[in-house]
């Protein structure tokens, strides 16, 4: 068997020959899909990236932010 | 006490963020120290041929997935939240945690795709030798894995390697080698390591001690013992020496903390080491009332912790808010002075730039530089906001540090009894044994307090205060999330620790 074929093979009966696994993978499985299709999509977007195109907008947005969260009065220097 | 609390968008941001990080260290530190343990079992099967070191290996094996599988991904929240809730923060800091994260998500995945898969699968199916070579590499690639992790908040912890960029907002790497050598990088790595070998070890003697009282399977429980004794007594020597080094880099590079950690109001030379005390809950920085109801000290040692040297000035909070002139330490006032002129300048810089007037702006630019490393203070209202929760700092490393201490005993305890045979029937011990699964959780959970709540107010240390860090969201959006992500990681606990207590109860395979 040539080598590719033996590594498929090894995994194909790793996988196949599971018991406790099989619930492992599946408790995997449950965690990715609500991690990834509800967390991450209904509760979590990434907002610099969805609310603007360019790194010149995310950076001048978040400058911005930094420098309207300063206390107002400023210094003489 | 609950309307005294402030239940803003960044407390909440704040208690999110540390809910998520505590439940996914429940996870950690066993996956870190039970896959050396593993190493060493079946080393013992590979050097002896001995099938009952296979058999004790296969069993903590079972184990160490089960915890693997529920802690997959808990991290992967906290980068969610860096998106959402502290995206201010993720922008900024996005040039330096980059490398890092990347090398540990190729690192995670080149392991778990190949050695993890021969570690479960390929029993039988390929050579000992390389069956062997797959547990270490497991063993050390997710140690490895955890080493750019603790880069990236050893950076936050104590900024170097970089430059701010004003015309994008962010602070782009100048030199990686500086910010995974950092010292801080450095000896939280080795901290958090061992003190996860030395909480898996304390897990294997708890498991093993529920099956000595219940009198099954003693022989595996016997020998689990010795070699988790053994790892343990090791590991904690370790977890002392790389404690002490912590604390020393504290003194120099965030000496607030180690104030805090002490409850050092006015600084002294020499300074001693408060072994346990209460403190004066009513005491504030600069209010000349004692700090304790009452304590114990060790004279002398908090000024060799400090600076190694037995008579020397340890700065107490009162010194780093308020200035201490004699010592050459300048007060937050100063600070706040620089921080301000930092802000006012990147203002001017922008606006120049805006203009195209390229000279005003350089000049401005020039201000900024001159100003940048105290750019967080000039956020601050009062100098008192510098100084973290002291009783959560003071309380939690007083535990860590009578567990850390405690801990090796046990082992050594363990060791003896079970070296000469006379473990089977010390119940008080077998009992004490099971308490130790949560005083390991409870000392490791606590590091991580110390480390954390004990550099508040920042984000980046001396940068970026935890409030400006945040998103412009409102307080409502992050309650709710807090409370999906309380169900959430409550469930896979829940999850973890059945699957974990019945496999343990159905114990290693038959002979």
């Amino acid at each position: 068997m040539n080598p590719l074929k033996r590594i498929i093979a090894f995994y194909l009966d790793g996988f196949r020959s599971m018991t406790l696994g099989k619930t492992l993978w599946k408790l995997i499985f449950i965690k990715m899909a609500i991690l990834f299709f509800i967390l991450k999509l209904v509760f979590f977007p990434n907002l610099l990236k969805k609310n603007f195109d360019t790194d010149v907008e995310r950076g001048n947005f978040v400058i911005e932010q930094l420098l309207q969260q300063a206390p107002s009065e400023r210094s003489s220097h | 006490m609950i309307e005294a609390m402030d239940l803003t968008a960044v407390n909440w941001a704040r208690a999110q963020f540390a809910l998520t990080a505590m439940v996914h260290w429940v996870f950690v530190p066993l996956t870190l120290g039970l896959s050396f343990l593993l190493a060493f079992f079946e080393t013992f099967y590979y050097k002896t041929g001995n099938p009952e070191w296979k058999r004790i290996t296969k069993f903590w094996m079972r184990l160490f997935a089960v915890n693997f599988a529920a802690g997959l991904a808990t991290g992967l929240i906290l980068e969610f939240q860096f998106g959402t809730n502290w995206s201010n923060y993720s922008w900024m800091v996005g040039d330096i945690f980059g490398a890092p994260l990347a090398i540990e998500v190729l690192f995670a995945f080149f392991i778990e795709a190949t050695f993890f898969a021969v570690m479960f699968f390929g029993w039988e199916r390929v050579s000992k030798r390389f069956h062997l070579f797959s547990t270490w590499m497991v063993a050390i690639g997710s140690n490895l894995s955890a080493l750019w992790i603790l880069v990236a908040n050893g950076w936050m912890q104590h900024p170097v390697g970089m430059v701010f960029n004003p015309d994008l907002g962010r602070f782009e790497m100048q030199d990686i080698l500086t910010v995974i050598t950092s010292p801080v990088a450095i000896s939280h790595f080795i901290h958090a390591t061992s003190s996860s070998f030395l909480f898996a070890s304390l897990f294997v003697l708890s498991v093993s001690s529920w099956y000595l009282l219940k009198k099954r399977h003693l022989q595996l429980a016997r020998r689990s013992i010795v070699v988790a004794s053994v790892f343990g007594l090791a590991f904690s020597g370790l977890v002392i020496l790389s404690g002490d080094q912590a604390a020393y880099d504290n003194a120099h590079l965030q000496p607030m903390k180690l104030a805090a950690m002490e409850a050092l109001y006015r600084g002294s030379e020499p300074a001693g080491l408060v072994a346990i005390g209460v403190l004066n809950p009513d005491k504030r920085p600069g209010d000349g009332q004692t700090a304790f109801d009452f304590q114990i000290h060790f004279p002398f040692m908090l000024s060799f912790l400090a600076n190694r040297e037995l008579v020397s000035f340890v700065p107490g909070i009162d010194d780093l808010v308020f200035g201490n002139p004699g010592r050459n330490i300048e007060g937050v006032t100063e600070k706040i002075i620089k921080g301000k002129a930092a802000l006012e300048s990147l203002a001017l810089y922008r606006t120049a730039k805006k203009n195209n007037d390229h000279a005003v702006a350089e000049q401005h630019l020039t201000t900024f530089r001159t100003n940048e490393n105290y750019l967080g203070f000039g956020y601050l209202k009062s100098p008192e906001q510098t100084v973290p929760h002291v009783p959560t700092v003071f309380y939690s490393f007083r535990i860590m540090v009578i567990l850390g201490f405690l801990f090796p005993l046990v082992c050594l305890v363990y060791l003896y009894l079970a070296m000469k045979d006379r473990i089977f029937d010390q119940k008080w011990l077998l009992r004490f044994g099971l308490l130790l699964i949560p005083l390991g959780y409870l000392a490791s959970q606590l590091g991580w307090v110390v480390t954390e709540v004990g550099r508040q107010p920042w984000a980046i240390y001396n940068i970026l205060p935890v409030n400006v860090a945040q998103s412009n969201l409102g307080a409502a959006a992050v309650q709710t999330t807090f409370f999906v992500f309380l169900v959430l990681l409550g469930t896979l606990l829940t999850a973890e620790i059945c699957i974990m207590l019945k496999q343990i109860k159905i114990g290693p395979e038959e002979k």
